[in-house]
This record gives structure tokens, sequence and C-alpha cells, in this order.
């Protein structure tokens, strides 16, 4: 290539030089403003009348050894509440915002109970459907009802499905006609049209906001506590119960930040993609 | 004949786009319909495709009436190929997959095969290197090329094309036409809507006039085009001329 050939001309190695030293500039600007910042929030919080009590009761290290074992036996059961439930909530939105673009008067019993679905589960607060779950269907006595825990992680299931599918219908919905038009007048079906040509296209539109309902699902699996099994919360709160220390709380906290740091980023970095693919579509 | 369409009607509404329209397209025809921006060539060409169902009349493909409502579109729709004014590429396939979709979705044909007989095409209109791209990194007349070879891997009996190049930089329209009139030299079947009256001229076997729903006039190119009958005809083309079109 002719641009290893290429000599750069004195004004523009000048130019490299004034923009390197500008960059060095900037990141000890950002250093020098972060240390002062970072100084003052310590001076103010360490040097508040209450810090000594507050240290006690939230930051105390032996509570959080002595409290650590039974949070990570409840986060485990988040882990994989959270693993098996994102994976049917995707599916369920899945199916549900398909539904919801149906056309025709065959679909409307279909398209209606889609969309009465989305409407109330998205109205309904997640904590009264995992009680209607958890406590009222075992009320009913029926053989081989499942355990509270899948119950519950069945409504957590509904709730989320019921996002997912409006995220995706608006995804769906957002993808031009002319891509159905083009698709069809090849010979696709409609369900193939569907697969190859639309689902593609709305799901990497969907993508970041999908992604943050997932996120915030990772959160919410633990409210399944409030049906009885032992998530990470609850363990803090157990142990927080026997020793009125408020460490086994900040402990689950941070094990929460850092079980959901991967896929925040992932989230950030799938919406900065996209903003990218759609400058570049233009 | 390969195309006839007889009394075709389609309204929008109260509008009335086609009103009995009359049309038949002989095999290895090429014909070129013009008029006004809003007369319906393209939904005489949607119909044709039947991605718009007509309001009355019938749509014969090969001695086939394909309005029957017992007909499967999908079937029809692999005969005959359409080409968009906006390209209406896949943005999230490369041209390769854009241009193998139909044959190893819809006609179950191996993948290499497929690739194989996309390549031979893309070599031929000189975008062999674009393959592996987005269409988002082409040009225009680049993505219009790819547009009419994702018609054409189909074998398509019938090519509709909606003005083609309407939407590109003057400098890229010859590249598209070039195709086009190799197209004609290979003997395939073409219905064009355009404002190119100069191309049509060129390439059209015959050239039919819309307007007010109906082809008004038609005949050789020459004819319509450079001795018009109908007074309509005459001022359609006045205006074109006015514009530099011609
Ligand atoms: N889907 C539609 N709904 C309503 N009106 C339409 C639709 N498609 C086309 N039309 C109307 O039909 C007429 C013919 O349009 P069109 O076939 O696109 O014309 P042309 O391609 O000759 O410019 C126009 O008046 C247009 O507004
Ligand atoms: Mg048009």
């Amino acid at each position: 290539m002719s641009s290893e050939l290429h000599r750069p001309s004195d004004k523009q190695l000048a130019r490299i030089a004034f923009r390197r030293r500008k960059a060095i500039r900037s990141v000890l600007l950002a250093a020098l403003s972060t240390a002062v910042l970072g100084t003052l929030f310590a001076v103010l919080i360490t040097g508040a009348p209450g810090w000594d009590r507050v240290k006690q009761s939230f930051f105390r290290g032996d509570i959080a050894r002595d409290s650590l074992p039974a949070i990570l036996d409840g986060l485990w059961l988040n882990i994989r509440l959270f693993v098996v439930c994102a994976a049917c909530a995707l599916a369920l939105g899945l199916l549900v915002g398909v539904l919801r673009t149906l056309r025709g008067p065959v679909f409307f019993p279909v398209r209606a109970l889609a969309t009465v679905y989305t409407y109330s589960l998205r109205g309904l607060p997640l904590i009264i459907t995992i009680y209607l779950f958890a406590y009222g269907i075992p009320g009913l006595r029926l053989q081989g009802t499942p355990s509270v825990t899948v119950l519950g992680g069945a409504a957590i299931v509904i709730t989320y499905g019921a996002y997912i599918a409006e995220v995706l219908r608006s995804g769906i919905e957002s993808v031009h006609p002319s891509q159905v038009a083009a698709a069809r007048s090849l010979g696709l079906s409609y369900r193939r049209t569907m697969r190859f040509v639309v689902l593609p296209q709305a799901v990497r539109r969907a993508a970041p906001p999908l992604l943050n309902d997932v996120v915030s699902m990772q959160k919410d699996v633990g409210l399944i506590s409030l049906a009885g099994p032992v998530d990470a919360i609850r363990a803090a709160q157990i142990s927080q119960a026997g020793s009125y220390n408020f460490t086994p709380y900040i402990v689950a906290g941070v094990l929460f930040v850092l079980l959901a740091l991967p896929l925040i980023g992932i989230t950030d970095w799938v919406t900065l993609r996209a903003a990218r693919r759609q400058n570049a579509g233009t | 004949m390969l195309l006839t369409c007889t009394e075709v009607r389609k309204t929008f509404g109260d509008a009335v786009v086609l009103d009995g329209l009359d049309l038949t397209v002989d095999e290895h025809e090429v014909i070129a319909l013009i008029g006004a921006s809003g007369s319906g060539k393209s939904t005489l060409l949607r119909c044709v495709n039947l991605l718009t169902e007509i309001d009355d009349g019938t749509i014969m493909l090969d001695g086939e009436d394909i309005t029957d409502p017992r007909v499967n579109p999908d079937v029809v729709r692999r005969k005959i190929g359409l080409v968009f004014q906006s390209y209406n590429l896949f943005p999230h396939m490369t041209v390769l997959d854009n241009i193998t979709l139909a044959p190893t979705k819809v006609r179950q044909r191996p993948a290499a095969e497929a690739k194989a007989q996309a390549m031979e095409w893309l070599d031929r209109v000189g975008l062999a290197d674009k393959a592996g791209s987005y269409p988002d990194r082409l040009s225009g007349g680049q993505q219009q090329r790819v547009a009419i070879v994702r018609a054409l891997v189909n074998s398509p009996r019938l090519l509709l094309l909606d003005e083609v190049t309407s939407a590109l930089d003057p400098e890229l329209v010859g590249e598209v036409l070039t195709m086009i009139r190799d197209l004609k030299g290979d003997g395939m079947t073409m219905v064009l809507a355009t404002h190119e009256m100069g191309f049509a001229r060129q390439v059209a076997d015959r050239v039919a006039f819309l307007d007010k729903g109906r082809v008004l006039e038609q005949g050789p190119p020459a004819q319509v085009l450079g001795d018009p009958v109908e007074a309509r005809t005459r001022q359609f083309l006045a205006r074109i001329i006015e514009a530099g079109r011609l």
C-alpha cells in the first residue's frame, strides 16, 4: 500500500504532536479532578459525626465473613432461578410478541388474548403475582402441584414475558413494510419472512431495552423469597436479624452488583454497536 | 402470452387507481410502463406479484389464473421477480446471503450450489468482491444490481422492475441500465415502470402509457414516444421533455 511510503508532512507531524499533548493533559486533568472529588467525599463521610456508628453497623469485616456462606447459598438460588426464568421469559415474550403482530380475522382471539395478557401483567405488581401463584395455586389442592420455587419462578416468567413481548413487538413493528414486501416477492412464506427477515432485524433493534429487562430481572428473581425460598437477600436478612448488624446486606449488595456487571457491560456494548450500525446505514 | 391482465381494477378507499386495465406481455418481450407519478405503475406491478389484491378482473400467468383465490401466492411469486425503487435489500445479511436466501430457504437447494450460482451472477455484474459486504457499504447502483441478481436467482419467468433507477445519482444510473439491457439480450421477459424515456426507447419492444387507471396508448417506442396519437400522451411527454428527461 502507498500509505507505507507516505511520509507525513511537518505540518501533519506537528498536528499529531499537538493532539498527543492534548490527550495527556486531558488524562492528567481527569485524574486530578477525580482525586479531589474522592478526597472530598471521603472527608465528608468519615468526618461525619455518625460515621463510627455507621461503620460499626454496615461495614464489620467479621460479620461479613460469618454471613458470607449463607448468602452465597442464597445467591446460588438466585443464579439458577435467573438463568431458567430468563430463558423461559424470552421464549414466552417472543411467542406473545409475534402473536400480537398477526393480522387477519382468524387470529383475532389469539391476538386479543395476547393483548390482554401483556396489558394486565405489566400492570400487576410482581409481588402480587408471586403471592397469587405461590399461595393461590397450592390452595387449590390439585394433584401434582409443583414446589413454591417453581410457582414463584412461573410468576416471574409470566410477568417478565409480558415486558419482553412488548419490547419485541415494538421491534417487529419498527421493521419497514418494504422489507416484508421484498421477502414475500421472493416467494418466502409469512413464517419464513418473519424468521429470516423481520425477527433478526427486530431483535437487533430491541436488544438494548431487552437486555435492560434482563438486568432488572436478575434483581427481581429474589422477590421469590416472599413466598419462602431463601435467596441471597433473605439470607442476609436472616443473618441481620441474628446480629442486629446490617453488614450482610452490604455483602449481598456487592455480590449482586458483581453478578450484574458483565450483563450491564454487554448491554452497553450492544447499545453502542446498534447506534453505530444505525448511523452507518444513513 | 406470458402475462395477460384483463379488466384489472384496484381501489384504495375512494380512489380508483386501476380502472379496468388491459395489458398483455409476450414471452421475451420488454414492456416499458410510463405515466405520471401516481398513475398506478407501482400498483399494477404489485398486483401482478400478488403483493396487493385486485378488486376485479383477471391476471393470467402462463395460462394460469393467478388471481384465483385457491392459488398459492408464494408459488406464483417464485415465477415473478420484483425489483423495487428503493432496492429493499435485507440490511442484516451480506450481499451473498441476500441472494441465496430464496434459493436455499424456499427452493431448498444445497447451500454450496446456491452460493456458486450467486457468485456466478455477481461475477457477471462485476460485484464478486462485494459478496461478503453488508448492503450499507455499497453504493446505490451496486445495491440495485444486487437486488436484481437476488430476483434473478429464482429463475423467474417474468421480471418486474419498478423505477429501479429513480433513487440513484445520475452517474450510477448507467450501470443498472446496462445490466437490464444485458438481460434483454438473454431473452428475459420484463415489465419496467420507468421515467427514463431515452432508455425505454432503446430497450423496450413496446411502450404502454398509463392514464386514469388504463393503458391509454401503447405501441413501438418510436411511435408512442415520437408520434403519440393521444393528446394526454403528448401532454405527458411534453412535461417530461420540459424536465429534461428525454
Ligand atoms: N397502500 C396504499 N394505500 C392507499 N393509497 C395507495 C396505496 N398505494 C398506492 N396508493 C395510491 O395509488 C395511486 C397510484 O400509486 P402508484 O401505483 O404508486 O403510482 P406510480 O407508481 O405510477 O407513481 C396513488 O394515488 C397512491 O397514492
Ligand atoms: Mg411508483
